[in-house]
Order: structure tokens, then C-alpha cells, then sequence
């Protein structure tokens, strides 16, 4: 008999003499657990499942041929094992092109809310000054407020854009920012982007923890109040500010709706995403030469394969920064 | 004495200062990218708007663009009265769904960091256009149909759901229940920061709070409604507030559908501003009164 034994007996010997001096109830609590641990990996288990299945449908389909996707034999592994999906839908989204357009756009827009964001959040932790209570009410206020609320408007702002009428005085006529990237570049820089204001709210509340002490430390020392914020402060907020700008960047990358009205002549991969099945049929039918409504199935399988396209590289910026995803989150504590 | 009291008030004068050209960005971008048009937009749900090539002048008209948004116009009424009724039963399901999540993930047990991993995916994966495209996937919907078929229809649920049609005892509130059980995917797809929220709050939480408990002879479901609810019951307004507002942007709701085509294809901004204004009334209405019933519930520990 091997020690590992011996020792194993000796547990199990133990754990009934203990089971008996505690009345049964040693057994019942390992039951428990046990059955506790079983109906949670059920419940997990299915709950990722169906999470994870429509991705894994999709990637099936991609794969198939459009015969195969009419033949109800065939689920999930592609009988006819194609690339071709990938090639069309790249060529109907002008793959290339947009995911550099989609790439560029995001980055910047995400680098310039966050910082701006960042200013802003701080400003609202560490300073006290008339009227603070009212100046964070807007920010709630823009958090609440849909953007689709002011869409209309904001659409008719930049189609005659004008600074208190200096341009229309000079030249005669306002000018028309619709279709270029100028106005999605000053809202992001007045804060006023894609969900700036959970940006605001989450970073305030990150530095509303950091002690007094250190602040006051630094300016014993000598620190002035913008080399506090950028030597101090800057370095321990790195992981709220990586996280939000990850959030920044995929919402951006994904986003359909200030994308449609600030970005519209600009190819980005959620505009021509959201564009796909129109360009598929102008594609048949430019293939064709008649006017063809393509079929359900082929319709979808290049949706399918074109949600995959642009989701791809997202996926891989998550599976990398997971950790700031989700970690860093969650141990900031959002706290109202 | 004096002097040093006017030299601390000049050094919050100096604070208050450097605070105002924090958020300076926030003011500016605040009165100019949101008050005005918010203002702007209220006052062309009041007007007929004509756009003409170089400019657009808007029409006093009173409440003409309400009056037909409710009576005249076929389809908004029905689809407001859709979207709320959705909005309503949507996140009150995301409510518990997430909670119970973040119950679950916040044990321990292998392979947490993998599961906390899957149940975030979805805030990227249903976030923007996918969501909209992904909620009209009929092929989706055929190969249900085929399997059905060939299955015979021997499914649990159709068979539970069945009974308790047949049983005929309170109808109504079963079709509720099924139809938030269909629609699990997509509550489990939106609640991803939901469930963060929760992890958050639950985390916070001492665990020395559930050892007093545990030696006091509490059992884990009393802990539960004792300990962990009353803590993070500030977490619950907070979510139901980001919960109802988010699915008030979500790119497949079809308020917002109907008034972006109203807007882009048919230029009638005074009619789309006014539809937006309705919604938004209604939404900030509930929102309002839902958090005001919340708030007493709420329980602040320090």
C-alpha cells in the first residue's frame, strides 16, 4: 500500500467517524455541495451554450456551399467545404478599404473621448466648485437622454453649420458638415460621443477612491495640479482607462447610428454591414443582368459570413484584453 | 490668523478654477452639442419644417405634428404601445437574469475566468448593427422549422407549455412567462454589462458579513435575502436605469426605426422630432417613476 493510500484511507475512515459524530450531518452538507456543483455546471453549461452557439452556427455556415444549405442533412459540418462566402462578402463590403476606413475612425475617436473623458472625470473627483452638484446632474442627464432625442436636430445643426453666424456673414451661406468627419470629431471632443457619459461616470468614480493623502502628498512636494494629475494620478488609473477605451473602440467599431449620421460617405464596416443584403442584390444583378431577389438562405449565409468578418478582429482584441474587459471592471466598483 | 484664512481661500479659488478647466471640454461640448439641439428639437415638433437648398425654416404649427402622431399616422401608436409593453417585460426579465448570473459567477469553481469570459462576449458581439441584423436571421428561424419537423415536435418546453395551456389556470401570465423563455437568447445577449454591474456590487460586499451570519445559524438562502440584497440594492436602481435607457438605443427598436425613415427618406423633421419627443416623454416618465419606487426600496450602508 502506497502512502497516498494510506492516506486516502485514513481520510475516508475519518470522514465517516466524523460523519457519524456530527449526526448525518457531515454527509448531507457533502451531498449538498455536491448536487450544488452539478446544477450550476448545467446551468453554466447551457447558458454559454446558448451564448456561443449562433457564433458557431455562423462559422458553419460561412463554410457551406449554397446547395448545402438547403439540404436539411446537413447541420453543421459544410458538405461542400467553401472560402467563396468570404470572397463575396469582402468584395460586397469593400473589406479592404473599410476596415482601415473602420480601424482609423475608431482609434482616433476612442483615444480623443477617452481623453477628454478622462479630464472631465477627474475634474468632477478631485475638485470642489460651485455649482458641481448641477454640471454632474448634465452628465446624468446625458447618459439618460437617448441620442435619438436630439438626432433630428443635431442632423439639421451640422447640415447648416455656423459659429454664431461668422461664416454667414463672410461668405454668405453656412456650411454643410454633413458627410464629413469634422462634426463626429468635435463632439467626441466636447464629450458628447457615443456613451461619453458612462465614459465620465465610470472614470469619476475610479478616482473618486484614491486617498486625500496622496494628492496632498504630492503637492507638499510641490506638485502642481496638472503634474499631479499626469504623475499621480495618470499611472494608477490605467486600468479604468484601458478599459474604457476598449469599450470605446468596439462600440465604435460596431456603432450604426452616429456612424449613419455623421459618417454616412465614408465606408466603415457597420455601414456597409448594415448595407449588405442591398449590395448583394445589386450584385446578382449586375452578375445577371435581370433584376434577381437573391434567396433567403444565400442572403443570409453572406450575412452571416459578413457579421464574422467584422466581428473577427474584435474577438481577437477581447480574447487579448480580456482581463481588461472584465477585471477591471468589476473590481472599480460602479457605484452610484 | 487672517492672513492664513485668506491664503486657504485663495487656494480653493486656485482648485475651483483648474475643476472648471477640467471639465471645461464637458460645458462647451454640453451647451453646444446637447442643450441646443435639445431645445432646437422641441421646438420643431411644434412646427412644419421646410428644407430648401440652402436653408431651412421652420413653421409655427402648434400641436398639429402630436395630433397626428397618435390619431392620423397608422402604425406609431401600435408600434409605441409594442415597444414599451416589450421594453417593460424585457428588462425586468434582464433584471433577474443578471442577478442571477452574477450570484453564480461570483462563487468559486473552476473555469471561472472562462465563463466570466463567454457571458461578456455578448456586449461586443450584440452591440450596434449586429444586433439589428441578427434579430431578422430567418435562416435561423428554417432550420428550427426543419428540426422541429423532423423531431416531431417532441421539445420539453412545448410539451410543459402545453399542460399548462391545457390546465387552463391563469392563462395570461403564463404567455408572459413563455415568451420571455423563447426569448432567452436575447436577454442573455443584453445583459452583459448588467451582470458586470452586479459582479461589481457583490464584490463589495464583506465577506466577513456572511461568516457573523453563517456562525449565527443563518442558512444561505436567508443570507441571501438578508445580507446580499439589501447591499446591493443601490446596484438594482442603477441597473434598471442603464437597462431601460439602453433598450430605448438599441438599433433594433422600432420607434427609433420608424422615426430615422421618417427623418432620412421622407425630410419630415417636424413630424420625426415630434414622434422622439413622445417617446422620449414616455420613457423618462417611466424611468422616473420606476427609479422613485426603486430608491425607497434602496438600503445605504455607510
Amino acid at each position: 500500500m502506497t502512502k497516498a493510500a494510506v492516506k486516502q484511507k485514513r481520510k475516508n475512515s475519518n470522514f465517516w467517524e466524523r460523519n457519524r459524530k456530527s449526526e448525518g450531518y457531515l454527509l448531507k452538507k457533502t451531498i449538498m455541495s455536491f448536487v450544488v456543483k452539478i446544477c450550476r455546471f448545467v446551468l453554466l453549461f447551457g447558458m454559454c451554450f446558448l451564448i456561443l452557439q449562433p457564433i458557431f452556427n455562423k462559422i458553419s455556415v460561412s463554410f457551406m456551399e449554397e446547395q448545402d444549405l438547403y439540404n436539411p442533412m446537413v447541420i453543421a459540418i459544410p458538405e461542400h467545404f467553401t472560402t467563396d462566402n468570404y470572397r463575396l462578402a469582402a468584395e460586397l463590403m469593400n473589406y479592404q478599404e473599410s476596415i482601415v476606413n473602420s480601424f482609423v475612425i475608431a482609434l482616433t475617436i476612442s483615444i480623443l473621448q477617452i481623453t477628454v473623458c478622462t479630464l472631465v472625470g477627474y475634474g468632477f473627483a478631485r475638485f470642489e466648485f460651485p455649482l458641481k452638484k448641477f454640471w454632474f446632474a448634465c452628465v446624468l442627464m446625458v447618459v439618460l437622454i437617448p441620442p435619438q432625442t436630439i438626432s433630428t436636430s443635431l442632423h439639421l445643426h451640422f447640415r447648416f453649420f455656423d459659429i454664431l453666424g461668422i461664416f454667414e456673414a463672410i461668405t454668405g451661406s453656412t456650411i454643410n458638415l454633413r458627410g464629413s468627419v469634422l462634426p463626429y470629431y468635435l463632439m467626441s471632443a466636447g464629450c458628447m460621443g457615443l456613451k461619453n457619459g458612462l465614459y465620465i461616470y465610470m472614470i469619476r468614480q475610479f478616482f473618486r477612491n484614491i486617498p486625500k493623502e496622496l494628492e496632498e502628498a504630492a503637492y507638499v512636494d510641490g506638485c502642481g495640479t496638472l503634474k499631479t494629475f499626469l504623475r499621480i494620478m495618470l499611472p494608477d488609473a490605467t486600468p479604468i482607462l484601458t478599459s474604457c477605451f476598449l469599450f470605446a473602440f468596439v462600440w465604435q467599431w460596431t456603432d450604426g447610428f452616429y456612424s449613419k449620421l455623421f459618417l454616412g460617405n465614408i465606408r466603415l464596416v457597420s455601414t456597409s454591414l448594415s448595407r449588405i443584403v442591398d449590395s448583394l442584390a445589386a450584385y446578382l444583378q449586375r452578375l445577371q443582368g435581370t433584376t434577381v431577389t437573391p434567396t433567403v438562405a444565400l442572403t443570409d449565409c453572406i450575412m452571416s459570413t459578413g457579421i464574422l468578418m467584422i466581428i473577427v478582429p474584435v474577438l481577437i482584441l477581447y480574447l487579448f484584453a480580456q482581463k481588461g474587459f472584465v477585471e477591471s471592471l468589476s473590481s472599480s466598483g460602479i457605484k452610484m | 490668523m487672517k492672513k492664513q484664512k485668506n491664503k486657504l481661500a485663495g487656494l480653493q479659488k486656485r482648485k475651483a478654477i483648474a475643476g472648471y478647466i477640467f471639465i471645461a471640454p464637458f460645458i462647451i461640448g454640453f451647451l453646444v452639442f446637447m442643450v441646443k439641439p435639445f431645445f432646437q428639437s422641441l421646438y420643431m415638433s411644434f412646427c412644419n419644417v421646410e428644407v430648401s437648398a440652402g436653408s431651412f425654416n421652420p413653421v409655427w404649427q402648434g400641436i398639429d405634428n402630436y395630433v397626428r402622431a397618435f390619431t392620423i399616422d397608422p402604425e406609431f401608436t401600435r408600434l409605441l404601445v409594442e415597444e414599451i409593453s416589450r421594453m417593460v417585460v424585457d428588462s425586468l426579465a434582464i433584471m433577474v437574469f443578471s442577478f442571477f448570473v452574477a450570484l453564480i459567477l461570483n462563487q468559486k469553481f473552476k473555469g471561472r475566468a472562462l465563463v466570466r469570459a463567454i457571458f461578456f462576449l455578448p456586449v461586443i458581439l450584440s452591440s450596434g448593427v449586429i444586433l439589428g441584423l441578427e434579430t431578422d436571421n430567418s435562416l435561423m428561424a428554417q432550420i428550427q422549422v426543419a428540426i422541429e419537423d423532423t423531431t416531431s415536435g417532441i421539445s420539453i418546453t412545448g410539451a410543459v407549455e402545453d399542460i399548462l395551456r391545457t390546465a387552463g389556470v391563469g392563462v395570461r401570465a403564463f404567455e408572459t412567462v413563455f415568451e420571455i423563455i423563447d426569448n432567452i437568447y436575447n436577454i442573455a445577449i443584453s445583459s452583459g454589462i448588467q451582470i458586470i454591474i452586479f459582479l461589481s456590487g457583490l464584490q463589495t460586499i464583506s465577506s466577513s458579513m456572511y461568516e457573523a451570519a453563517d456562525i449565527e445559524g443563518c442558512t444561505k438562502w436567508e443570507s441571501l435575502w438578508k445580507i446580499t440584497f439589501p447591499m446591493i440594492s443601490s446596484m438594482f436602481l442603477v441597473n434598471w436605469i442603464y437597462t431601460v435607457v439602453d433598450f430605448c438605443m438599441r438599433s433594433d427598436n422600432e420607434v427609433i426605426d420608424k422615426i430615422t425613415t421618417v427623418m432620412t427618406q421622407q425630410i419630415n423633421y417636424g413630424f420625426s422630432s415630434a414622434m422622439t419627443w413622445i417617446y422620449f416623454v414616455i420613457v423618462m416618465a417611466f424611468v422616473g417613476i420606476s427609479s422613485l419606487i426603486i430608491s425607497k426600496g434602496v438600503y445605504y450602508y455607510d
